[in-house]
Formats: C-alpha cells, sequence, structure tokens
C-alpha cells in the first residue's frame, strides 16, 4: 500500500511541476501576478510530494518489502539498518528519486529566499527549476519507477553491492547530488535573466550565493568519493580519471570558472554573457554527468543501469534542455554583451586567465571522457584513454592557474600600475622560494620537474594567501578590530587550500612506496623505515559476512606504530568477495595495509603502501569547501536583496580603492 | 587604431594563441594514451600492435588460473571461445576477479605470445559484463546467454 502511495505522490508531484514549470512563466510574460504567485506553492507542494514519495521508499527498505523489486535487488533481510536506509540511493531508480528529491529542495529554497527579487524574474526562475524537475519525473515514471512490484513478493533479496556497504558511501551520493542540482540555481537564474533581458550587475549578485554554494557541496562530494576510493577499493589510489570521476570533475571544473566569472560580473558589469553561458554549462554537464552515470555506457562500478530506453530518454533530454538553452542564448546574449573598459593589468585580466584554464581544463576532461563513446557509437573499435593524457594536461594546465592565482587578489580592478604589483608581490614570493629552498634536503631524493614546481607552486599559494591576509589587515584604518568581509575570507580559505592540495599531490604522486608481498604469519618485511610485521591470522563473523582477518605490527625502530587489522569479507549473499584495508592516517603519512589472497603454505599476498602527505589532498579540499560557504555568506548578498525589494532597478557598481575580494 | 579596439584586438589574439597551444599539447598527449581494445581472436589476426599497450579482454578460462613460484605472478588464460591467449600479471588480482567470468586486461603482449598485463580491471559487480567483452564473445560467436550478462 505504501509503495502505491508513493507512486501515486510522484505522479502528482510530476502534475504540479508541470503547472510550476509552465503558470508562472506565462504569468511573467503577461505581467499577470495572480499566475506568476502559482510558483511558490506549487515549489512547496512539489517538495512535499517527493519528499513523501522518497519516505515511502525508505519505509519499503526499513521494513524489507521484497514485493518492491528495486529494494529486492537492493537490500537483503541480513542488511543492518544503516545500509537499507543507504540502499535507497544504492542504485539506478532510487539514486534519481534522490536527485529529484534534491531538485525540489533547491526549487523550495530558491521559492523561500527569493522574496526581495522582483517578482517576474522569481517566477521565472522557479517555473524553470519546474521543467528541469517535469524532465526528471517522465523519466523516473516511465522508465525507472522505484516503486514497481514483483507479485509475489521475494523471500529474499539479492543484497547491497558489498562495495557500497560503507559510511562513506551513505554520505557521497546526497553531497555529490546537492552540488550537481545546486547548478541548477544559476542555471534557472542565467535562463530567466535570457527570458526577461536584464542581465546587469544585480543578476549577477543574486545568483552568486547559491552558485558557491553548490560548488562547495560539490567539492565535498567530490572529496569524500576520491577518500573512499583510496579505503575503500583497496588500490590506494586518490583519483583515478575514470570516466565517473571525470563525469563530477566536469561541473566542478566549469562551476569553478563560473564563480571566478560571476565575480566579474558582479563587481564591473563585464563578461555577462561569458557568465550566463558557463552558468548554462555548469548545469549542463552535471547532466551529462548524470547521463554518463546512469545510463550504463560506461564500464564500471557505477553503471548499474544498462537499459537503452533509458539512455535514449536521457540523451532527448539532454539535448532538449542544453540545447534549448542555448538556442535562447544564442538569441538573446548579443543584446546584453557588456563593454570591456579595462587595462591588461587588472584584476579582470587575472580572472579571465582562470577563466581561460578552466573553460579549457573542463574541455580537456570532455574530450578524453566522451572521444571513446562516440568512437564505440560509430563501430570504429572500442578504445580508452590512459589516465596519464589527464594527469599531463592537468600538470600543465594548471601550472598557469598556481602561478598566478595567488597574485590576482593584490590586483586592482580596472587598471593597475605593474610597479606597484611588482611591489607588493616581491616579498612572498621570495619567502616562498625560500622556503622552497630551504626543504629541499627533505625532497631532494625525488627531484624532478614536478616536484619542483609543486612545492614551489604550494608554497608560493599558501605564503601570497597568507601575506595578503597580513597586508589586508595591516593597511586597514586603525580602530577596532574587524574582521575581513566573508566574500574575501571565503577567498583566502579555499585558495589556502589549493596550496595544500597542490603539495599534498605532489609529495604523495612522488613518495609513495608501494609493494605487493608475499608474507606468511611469523614473517616481517621493512618499507619505508618501518617495519611490518604480519603476526596472526584469524576468521571473524560480521552481521552479513564472514571475514578474514589479518593482524599486523608496524613498527619503526623501538617503537610501535600502529597494529593494523586488514581484512578479506565474504558476502555470502551475492557471493561477493571484499578487501577492508586497514589505514594507520596520519598528517604527514598514512600506512595502508591490505590483504590479498591466500597463497600455499598458509601465505598470503598482502599489499603494503606508504602513502606521505596523502591527507592533505582531502584537506586542501575541505578549505576550498569552507571558502565557498563562508564566501556565501556575504554579508552584501543579503544587503542587495533588501535593496532589490525597495528599488527593482540595476544597481551601480561599486568600486572601492582598496583591494576587495573576488 | 583606438585604445579599447587594440586591446581587445590583444585579448582575443591572446586568447586563440592560449586554445592553439592547448589543442595542440592535447592532440599530443591524446595519441599517445589511446588504448585500444582486442579480443583473443584479433590478437591472433595480427591486429594488435606490438610493442605498444593494448587492453585485452575475453573470459577468465575455468581452472586456468596458476600462481607461479615467488607467489606473486599469476597467470591465466583469457578466451573469446575462438581464440585463448596466456596472460601474466604480477601482483594482487581484484576481488571482483574469477574464474569463468569477464576480465579486462591492460599490458603489452611479448615475443613468447604471452601477454604481460600491468594492470587487470574488474570494477564491475559479479553478474555484470564488461561490454566490450561481451561484445568480443559475440563477434567470435559465442554470444553469452542473456540472464548470464544481466
Amino acid at each position: 500500500m505504501i509503495p502505491e502511495l508513493g507512486h501515486f505522490a510522484l505522479i502528482l508531484a510530476l502534475l504540479v511541476a508541470a503547472v510550476q514549470g509552465v503558470v508562472p512563466l506565462f504569468g511573467a510574460h503577461t505581467r499577470d501576478a495572480a499566475w506568476m504567485a502559482v510558483a511558490r506553492p506549487a515549489a512547496y507542494t512539489q517538495l512535499f510530494l517527493v519528499l513523501f514519495a522518497f519516505v515511502a521508499l525508505s519505509h519499503a527498505f526499513a521494513t524489507q518489502d521484497f514485493s518492491v523489486v528495486y529494494v529486492a535487488n537492493n537490500s537483503n533481510s541480513q542488511l543492518p539498518m544503516m545500509y537499507r536506509l543507504s540502499a535507497v540511493w544504492g542504485s539506478h531508480e532510487g539514486s534519481l528519486l534522490l536527485w529529484t528529491l534534491i531538485l525540489s529542495l533547491w526549487t523550495a529554497a530558491v521559492a523561500r529566499f527569493s522574496k526581495s527579487l522582483p517578482e517576474a524574474f522569481a517566477a521565472r526562475v522557479i517555473a524553470v527549476m519546474g521543467l528541469v524537475a517535469v524532465g526528471f519525473m517522465l523519466f523516473m515514471l516511465f522508465t525507472s519507477n522505484p516503486f514497481e512490484r514483483h507479485i509475489p513478493a521475494l523471500i529474499e533479496g539479492r543484497d547491497l553491492n558489498p562495495l557500497l556497504q560503507d559510511p562513506g558511501l551513505i554520505i557521497h551520493p546526497p553531497m555529490l547530488y546537492i552540488g550537481y542540482v545546486g547548478f541548477a540555481v544559476p542555471f534557472a537564474f542565467a535562463i530567466a535573466a535570457l527570458l526577461s533581458g536584464q542581465l546587469d550587475a544585480g543578476w549577477a549578485r543574486w545568483s552568486r550565493p547559491w552558485t558557491l554554494v553548490s560548488w562547495s557541496f560539490l567539492t565535498l562530494g567530490i572529496a569524500l568519493g576520491s577518500w573512499w576510493a583510496y579505503y575503500e577499493l583497496g588500490w590506494g589510489g586518490w583519483w583515478f580519471w575514470d570516466p565517473v570521476e571525470n563525469a563530477s570533475f566536469m561541473p566542478w571544473l566549469a562551476g569553478t570558472a563560473l564563480i571566478h566569472s560571476q565575480a566579474v560580473t558582479e563587481k564591473r558589469g563585464a563578461f555577462r554573457s561569458w557568465t550566463v553561458l558557463l552558468s548554462i554549462t555548469a548545469f549542463a554537464l552535471s547532466l551529462l554527468g548524470t547521463f554518463l552515470v546512469r545510463s550504463g555506457v560506461l564500464t564500471s562500478v557505477h553503471a548499474f543501469a544498462n537499459d537503452p530506453a533509458r539512455g535514449l530518454f536521457i540523451l532527448v533530454y539532454l539535448l532538449t534542455v542544453i540545447g534549448g538553452a542555448l538556442t535562447l542564448y544564442a538569441w538573446r546574449a548579443p543584446r546584453v554583451a557588456s563593454p570591456i573598459a579595462t587595462t591588461p593589468m587588472s584584476r579582470e585580466t587575472f580572472l579571465l586567465i582562470n577563466n581561460l584554464f578552466f573553460a579549457v581544463a573542463a574541455a580537456t576532461v570532455l574530450l578524453g571522457t566522451l572521444y571513446p563513446l562516440v568512437i564505440d557509437a560509430l563501430g570504429l573499435g572500442k578504445i580508452s584513454v590512459g589516465p596519464p593524457y589527464f594527469g599531463f594536461m592537468f600538470a600543465i594546465l594548471m601550472a598557469p592557474v598556481v602561478a598566478l592565482m595567488p597574485a590576482a587578489p593584490y590586483v586592482r580592478w580596472k587598471t593597475d600600475e605593474p610597479g606597484r604589483v611588482a611591489e607588493s608581490l616581491w616579498k612572498p614570493l621570495a619567502i616562498a622560494v625560500a622556503i622552497a629552498a630551504l626543504l629541499l634536503p627533505l625532497y631532494w631524493s625525488g627531484l624532478s620537474l614536478f616536484l619542483l614546481g609543486g612545492v614551489l607552486g604550494g608554497c608560493w599559494v599558501i605564503v601570497g594567501t597568507l601575506w595578503y591576509v597580513v597586508r589586508r589587515f595591516r593597511t586597514r584604518p586603525p580602530g577596532r578590530f574587524r574582521l575581513l568581509p566573508a566574500g574575501e575570507m571565503g577567498m583566502i580559505l579555499a585558495h589556502f587550500g589549493v596550496g595544500i592540495f597542490v603539495l599534498g599531490v605532489t609529495i604523495t604522486n612522488t613518495f609513495s612506496v608501494e609493494q605487493d608481498i608475499r608474507l606468511t604469519p611469523g614473517e616481517e618485511y621493512e618499507l619505508a623505515g618501518h617495519v611490518f610485521r604480519f603476526e596472526t591470522v584469524e576468521t571473524l563473523d560480521g552481521p552479513n559476512y564472514t571475514a578474514t582477518q589479518g593482524t599486523f605490527l608496524v613498527s619503526r625502530g623501538d617503537d610501535t606504530v600502529a597494529m593494523l587489522y586488514p581484512q578479506k569479507r565474504r558476502y555470502p549473499q551475492g557471493n561477493q568477495m571484499m578487501t577492508e584495508a586497514a589505514i594507520e592516517a596520519g598528517f604527514t603519512r598514512d600506512i595502508y595495509v591490505s590483504l590479498g589472497e591466500p597463497l600455499s603454505d598458509g601465505a598470503w599476498s598482502v599489499r603494503i603502501y606508504y602513502k606521505p602527505f596523502i591527507r592533505w589532498i582531502w584537506l586542501g579540499a575541505l578549505f576550498m569547501m569552507a571558502g565557498g560557504f563562508v564566501a556565501a555568506f556575504d554579508k552584501r548578498y543579503r544587503r542587495t536583496r533588501a535593496a532589490a525589494a525597495e528599488h527593482a532597478a540595476p544597481r551601480v557598481v561599486e568600486q572601492g580603492t582598496a583591494p576587495q575580494g573576488a | 587604431m583606438r585604445p579599447a579596439r587594440k586591446q581587445r584586438l590583444w585579448m582575443a589574439a591572446f586568447i586563440v594563441a592560449g586554445v592553439a597551444v592547448a589543442a595542440a599539447l592535447t592532440m599530443t598527449a591524446f595519441q599517445k594514451n589511446l588504448l585500444f581494445f582486442f579480443s583473443p581472436s584479433d590478437v591472433m589476426a595480427g591486429e594488435a600492435p606490438e610493442n605498444q599497450s593494448f587492453r585485452l579482454g575475453g573470459l577468465v578460462t575455468a581452472g586456468s588460473l596458476k600462481h607461479l613460484e615467488d607467489g606473486l605472478t599469476v597467470e591465466f588464460i583469457v578466451t573469446d571461445f575462438g581464440h585463448s591467449i596466456t596472460v601474466r600479471y604480477s601482483g594482487i588480482l581484484p576481488d571482483l576477479f574469477r574464474e569463468g567470468q569477464g576480465v579486462v586486461t591492460q599490458g603489452q603482449l611479448g615475443a613468447d605470445g604471452i601477454f604481460a598485463a600491468d594492470e587487470v580491471l574488474a570494477k564491475h559487480d559479479e553478474t555484470y559484463m564488461p561490454p566490450e567483452v561481451a561484445d568480443a564473445l559475440e563477434r567470435s560467436g559465442h554470444p553469452i546467454d542473456e540472464d548470464k550478462s544481466q
């Protein structure tokens, strides 16, 4: 009964979304206040209905209702409650429902926090989001209904893929989706602006906090995915340039470019049509990511679905949304082209370079990800693009970004004196070079152009960013102590995170030691100054698996560093094996042990890794995420809303003499 | 030219130059890292390149997995039922590696006819067949039956 109610709620939600997508749009066009007023209640109703459907599906999982096909395919009577609930988004149908739920959450948030926008504009934004939701609900109801029954009910479920039975996988998809789907908001703002023909600085200012929050969630989602792959897939890497990873990375790259181009549009009124195009691109890449991961075209753990009807539907949907948006853009954008009143030595130029490199980076990943699919579709053979392509391209594309990033905040908007910029930059640059030189003995053994560039780049970003903070406080008028504006603090945090990230990547990639060896209990092995003693092997029973657990004593000199307990698990329901690595995490190094397979004479193949500074990679990502969140809460976004409520006229662009956060 | 125009021209030139350099680099890196997929029958027909990495996929022949003396190097036979090739790999096999199931390996074909793999990919779950492998089996005239591949 409850699954039927959920299904019914989803159908109702589709109808409501259709009304939400059409009526306010006409209302905005004909300036009919009553029609526009439909937008908000419709958004709230849609959220309620989708939430109802989501709870209904969760209920089916919690109560082990194996008459629902989706539950039977992804759960099992022995699955712990925590994983039963996360199994809701463990596969195709449920993750679409999660996608839709998050979209309606964002829509309701826009409805709630857009009171100060001009009524017609808010109505258009909410309507566009309604139209996006219509597509997803149609897709779900016609090709991927999570509430489909199997009568008679199955006695036992098939089990959730053991790879997904992990705390990291409970939170990774929701965070990633909040980020993905969040780009629907700047997309809807861009479409609304194109429809209304109003693309002033105010538009960028309204759109910015939403973009920042989405981008932060996406950053967190990607970092969680990377961390999960590191400890759960058992290969000890943190990024594989797998198409599925690329699918989430492309919107991130476009989103990063968007954040920076919005800064220029807001502060200077320039790059307007480019910002619109990026808003469309970021969401288009999010949709493409969903398509790539969910249609089963990729050979990967994520490609559970293998149904061509679904692929065709998403393809048509993608073409409609992206094609429609780009057509509208081509038709309307020339009207909003903004004059460039700037000189080459200005912050605008630095942000332009940022955008150029991030756009090219996104295109690079897109090429490497889609090319094999295109070749395959044309029947020209099966190929794949090796990870070295991506690695090489990124090292080259990101080097100029890292070199210029710390300098950008020092440069004034519109125009600046090269002499003044050089004057304020030489000290932090000298300090960064000095630090990199002083640390040279520590990394001499692995010296390469990549390592030297990475260490130098990382130090430069960190020192340059911290120096900027110091200088900002020094040049403030004396008086009571005040924090920097949130927008600027966010920028500082995120840039600082990039420095940490760059150091982490370079050091890990250069100095990681990985070894596969054969060990018998009682034997020892030495790696990177640590002695690994294989003590015992025993058998354990988990809630829905049996495990073989090894005990390793890791010591350095006379000190015990850690006791590690890697496991090899067998999940009898699907007869699947899972390697659970044991990791001793540390600020400057991780020690990683995982069990391979039993060999003859009681010996095991064992994998031992020593990974210096790998935590810095995720730490850097967390700083970036925090930066995005902090910047989103800048007071000026709230002030604009108040101002916009009084008079919906375009704002005059502010110009401060002191450098302002971008 | 007026300064604004001149500046715009510079900007455009700068962007065009940047994109051109990026495109050239991309194409070079791309060409070098393209990996082609071949089935054992393709390899036997001489289609696979020599001294260059490629991907070899098929089914792991049941009972063919052997551990060599050092304990870490393994050998197994990959087949599409038309032809078979022995694959040698040093290291720990992924959890989803099974005899009788689909596998994709990456490496080079040696002069001795043994495929020296430096990667064994088995990232899918236990019921899932890599699309390349399903396709290779179909081409060799031994398509896998539906309920097995789904």
